[in-house]
C-alpha cells in the first residue's frame, strides 16, 4: 500500500476524483446536524428511528467517499459494517452504536471541515495570488487598497504584489501534491477499517453465512432421508413381499403367480424413477458427465422458454461451486419461467477476475424482488457459503437480468468456447 | 445377430450377457471401460452394440463419446445407448449425425424384455429406439403453441410412439387399431407439421425427431 499511495492516471481523472473527495466530505458535512438532532432526540427515545436513518445516510455518502478514495489510491477501501439484523429497531441501533465504524464514520463526519480544508488550501492560494495579480494589473486603479496594507498610488508601485502572488503560485503548486496526498491519506486512515475491525467483520459474516450453509445442508438432508423412506425404500419393501408371496404361488396358482411379477416389475419401476428423481436433486448426473456448461446446456433444452446459452469457460470451476451456480441457474430460471411471462432467456456463464460471472436475462415484465422466503433470496444465501453474491436488476416492465459472482479458481486448462440455442 | 456390450457393473454386464444369449445374440466382446470400447467397436463391427453411457476411467459420458466417436469412424454403426437417466442434448448428439441405427434408453426398459428386444433389433436394422421420457419432453416443449397443439390425441399418440422408433405394424398392435388408420393419421401428421411425406419408415421417424428437436 506504501507504494500506491501517489494519485496517478490523467491529471483531469485526478481532478474530478478530487472533486468528489470534497463533494462528499460537504455532503457529510451536511449532515451534522441531522446526527445531533438523533443524538438529541435519542434521548426521548423517539430519535431511534433517526439514529438508523441517519447512519445509513452516513454509511451511503462514506461509502461513496471509499469508492472515491480507492480510485485515487489504487487500493480498494473495503466498508466494515456489522450486518444489521433485518426486523427491530432498538436491536438494530444496538447494531449500529455497538459497531466500531460508525463511530469511524462519526469521526470522518467531524474531521471534514477539516479534511476540506486541507484539500481546498492550493485552491485558496491561487485565489489569492490571482487576485493580487489582478489588483497589481487592473484593480488598483478601483480599489487602491490591497488587504488594508498596500496602497499603490503609481502603476510601478502597484506591480509590487506581483511578487507575492508569484510566490504564492509556487508554493500552492508546491502543495498540492502534498496536501491532496495527505487529505486521502487522512480520510483513508479514518475511513479504511483497522485490520481488526475487518477480520470482527467477516467472522461475523462467516459465522451468519455458516449457520444459513448448514440449516440448508441439514434441511436438505431431511429431505433426502423422508424421500427416501416414504419412497424407494418403502417400494423395495412392497417389491421383497411379492416376491415372497409370488414364491408361494408358483406352484398352486401361476397364473396369479405371474400377476404378482408384472406388479413386481411395476413396483421396481416406480422405485427406480423415485430415485432418479432424488439423484437429480442432489446432484444431476449431465453435471457430473458434461460439467457446468453441458448441464446448462441440458436444462436449457428441456425448458419450455427458448433459451441461448453462451459460455465461456476455460475450464471447470471445484464440484461445489458448479453445482451451487448450476442449482442457481436452475432456479432462476424456474423463476422466470413461473413470474415474468417471458417469451426467451439468456444464459451467459463466464470467468475472469477469478471469479465465475453467470448473468441469467429474460425479456418479462420484471419487477422482481428477492424476499428472504422466495426462491431468489435461498439462491442469495446459498451463494453466500462461497462468498458469492446474487445482483437483480428489475424494473418494472422488464428486462429482468440477474448477475450471480461465485469467486472461484478453474481447474484444467481446456478452452471450450459454445453457443447455443435451444429453441 | 453380433453384439458388443459395455457396461462397468458387472452384475448388470453379466445380466444383458444372458440375455442376448438366450435371445440368439451372439455376444463378441463385452468390455467395462470407454477405450476398451472404441477398441472394441472398430475391431468387432457388431451388428448391434449395447453401450452404457457412463463408463471408467472418467466415469462421465464415456461410453456416450466412445460410441459418437465410433459412428464418425464407421457412418450408420448401430448403437443402442443406455442410460440411468436420459437427456434431451444427449439425444439430440445421437441423432444429429442424421443416420439411422441409434438408440437411447432408461436402463428400466430392460425390465420388459420383448419391448428391449425389439429395440436392439430395430436399431439393427438401422431404425432408432428412443425413450419414451425423451419424446414425452420433447412433446411437452412444443405444446404451447404451434402445429402440434392441431394434433388429435389420437394423432400425438400416435406421433410418440412414431418418435420413439415404430414401424406402422408395431404401432398398429400397441394401439389396437388397424395398420391402414395408422397410416392415415401419420399422413394427416405430415400435413399438419408441414413434413414431405416418406414412404421409409426410419427416415420418416429421423425427420420427426429432426422436427421435435427443432432441426427443421
Amino acid at each position: 500500500m506504501a507504494t500506491t499511495h501517489q494519485p496517478r492516471g490523467p491529471l483531469r481523472t485526478t481532478l474530478a476524483y478530487l472533486f468528489l473527495l470534497i463533494s462528499n466530505n460537504t455532503a457529510a458535512l451536511l449532515l451534522l446536524p441531522l446526527v445531533l438532532a438523533s443524538a438529541i432526540l435519542t434521548l426521548f427515545w423517539v430519535g431511534l428511528p433517526f439514529v438508523i436513518l441517519t447512519a445509513l445516510t452516513l454509511r451511503l455518502i462514506a461509502n461513496a467517499q471509499r469508492t472515491t478514495l480507492a480510485h485515487l489510491l489504487h487500493t480498494p477501501v473495503p466498508a466494515a459494517y456489522r450486518p444489521l439484523p433485518p426486523t427491530g429497531i432498538i436491536p438494530r441501533v444496538r447494531v449500529i452504536l455497538t459497531d466500531p465504524a460508525t463511530w469511524r464514520d462519526l469521526l470522518w463526519l467531524t474531521a471534514s471541515p477539516l479534511l476540506t480544508l486541507l484539500a481546498l488550501t492550493p485552491a485558496i492560494l491561487l485565489t489569492h495570488a490571482t487576485y493580487q495579480a489582478l489588483h497589481a494589473l487592473i484593480l488598483w486603479r478601483h480599489t487602491p487598497t490591497l488587504y488594508g496594507i498596500h496602497t499603490p498610488t503609481t502603476q510601478l508601485h502597484a506591480l509590487l504584489p506581483l511578487i507575492p502572488a508569484l510566490l504564492l503560485t509556487l508554493l500552492a503548486l508546491a502543495l498540492a501534491p502534498h496536501t491532496t496526498h495527505a487529505c486521502t491519506r487522512l480520510s483513508h486512515l479514518i475511513l479504511a477499517p483497522s485490520e481488526k475491525a475487518r477480520l470482527t467483520a467477516r467472522v461475523a459474516h462467516l459465522a451468519t453465512s455458516r449457520a444459513d450453509t448448514i440449516d440448508t445442508q441439514s434441511a436438505e438432508i431431511r429431505r433426502i432421508e423422508r424421500d427416501l423412506h416414504d419412497g424407494a425404500q418403502a417400494r423395495l419393501v412392497a417389491l421383497g413381499m411379492h416376491l415372497g408371496m409370488t414364491e408361494n404361488l408358483v406352484e398352486t396358482n401361476p397364473q396369479a403367480a405371474r400377476d404378482m411379477l408384472t406388479e413386481a416389475r411395476e413396483t421396481t419401476r416406480q422405485a427406480l424413477t423415485e430415485l432418479r428423481d432424488l439423484v437429480r436433486g442432489i446432484h444431476p448426473p449431465v453435471l457430473v458427465e458434461r460439467g457446468l456448461q453441458g448441464a446448462v446446456q441440458a436444462l436449457a433444452l428441456t425448458h419450455h422458454l427458448p433459451i441461448t446459452v453462451t459460455t465461456h469457460l476455460p475450464g471447470r470451476p471445484a464440484d461445489p461451486v458448479e453445482s451451487a451456480a448450476y442449482f442457481a441457474i436452475a432456479e432462476l430460471l424456474t423463476n422466470t419461467a413461473k413470474h415474468s411471462d417471458a417469451t426467451h432467456a439468456w444464459i451467459h456463464i463466464n470467468h475472469g477476475r477469478q471469479r465465475l460471472i453467470i448473468t441469467v436475462t429474460d425479456n418479462g415484465h420484471g419487477g422482481a424482488r428477492p424476499t428472504p422466503e422466495s426462491g431468489l433470496g435461498g439462491i442469495a444465501r446459498r451463494l453466500d457459503a462461497f462468498d458469492g453474491t446474487m445482483n437483480i436488476t428489475s424494473p418494472p416492465g422488464g428486462p429482468t437480468i440477474v448477475t450471480l459472482e461465485i469467486p472461484c479458481a478453474l481447474s484444467s486448462p481446456k478452452t471450450s468456447p459454445s453457443s447455443e440455442t435451444a429453441s | 445377430m453380433r453384439v458388443v456390450i459395455a457396461e462397468d457393473l458387472a452384475l448388470l454386464r453379466d445380466g444383458l450377457i444372458r440375455l442376448l444369449q438366450a435371445h440368439d445374440f451372439t455376444v463378441v466382446a463385452a468390455v467395462d471401460n470407454g477405450p476398451d470400447l472404441h477398441t472394441a467397436l472398430t475391431e468387432h463391427k457388431p451388428d448391434v452394440a449395447v453401450v452404457d453411457v457412463r463408463l471408467p476411467p472418467t466415469f462421465t459420458d464415456e461410453g456416450l463419446q466412445a460410441a459418437i466417436a465410433a459412428r464418425a469412424h464407421i457412418p450408420g454403426l448401430p448403437i443402442l445407448v443406455l442410460s440411468q437417466h436420459v437427456e434431451q442434448l444427449y439425444a439430440r448428439e445421437l441423432l444429429s449425425d442424421d443416420t439411422g441405427g441409434v438408440g437411447y434408453l432408461l436402463k428400466d426398459r430392460v425390465f420388459d424384455i420383448q419391448q428391449f428386444l425389439e429395440a436392439i433389433r430395430r436399431v439393427a436394422a438401422g431404425g432408432t429406439a428412443m425413450d419414451p421420457a425423451v419424446i414425452s419432453q420433447l412433446l411437452a416443449r412444443q405444446d404451447q403453441s404451434g402445429p402440434l397443439a392441431q394434433l388429435t390425441p389420437r394423432e400425438r399418440e400416435v406421433l410418440s410412439e412414431m418418435a420413439e422408433g415404430r414401424s406402422n405394424s408395431a404401432i398398429a398392435g400397441r394401439l389396437y387399431i388397424t395398420e391402414k388408420a395408422i397410416s392415415k393419421h401419420i399422413n394427416n401428421i405430415f400435413t399438419k407439421l408441414d413434413l414431405p411425406p416418406s414412404s421409409d419408415d426410419s427416415r420418416r421417424v429421423l425427420a420427426v425427431l429432426a422436427y421435435l428437436n427443432g432441426r427443421q
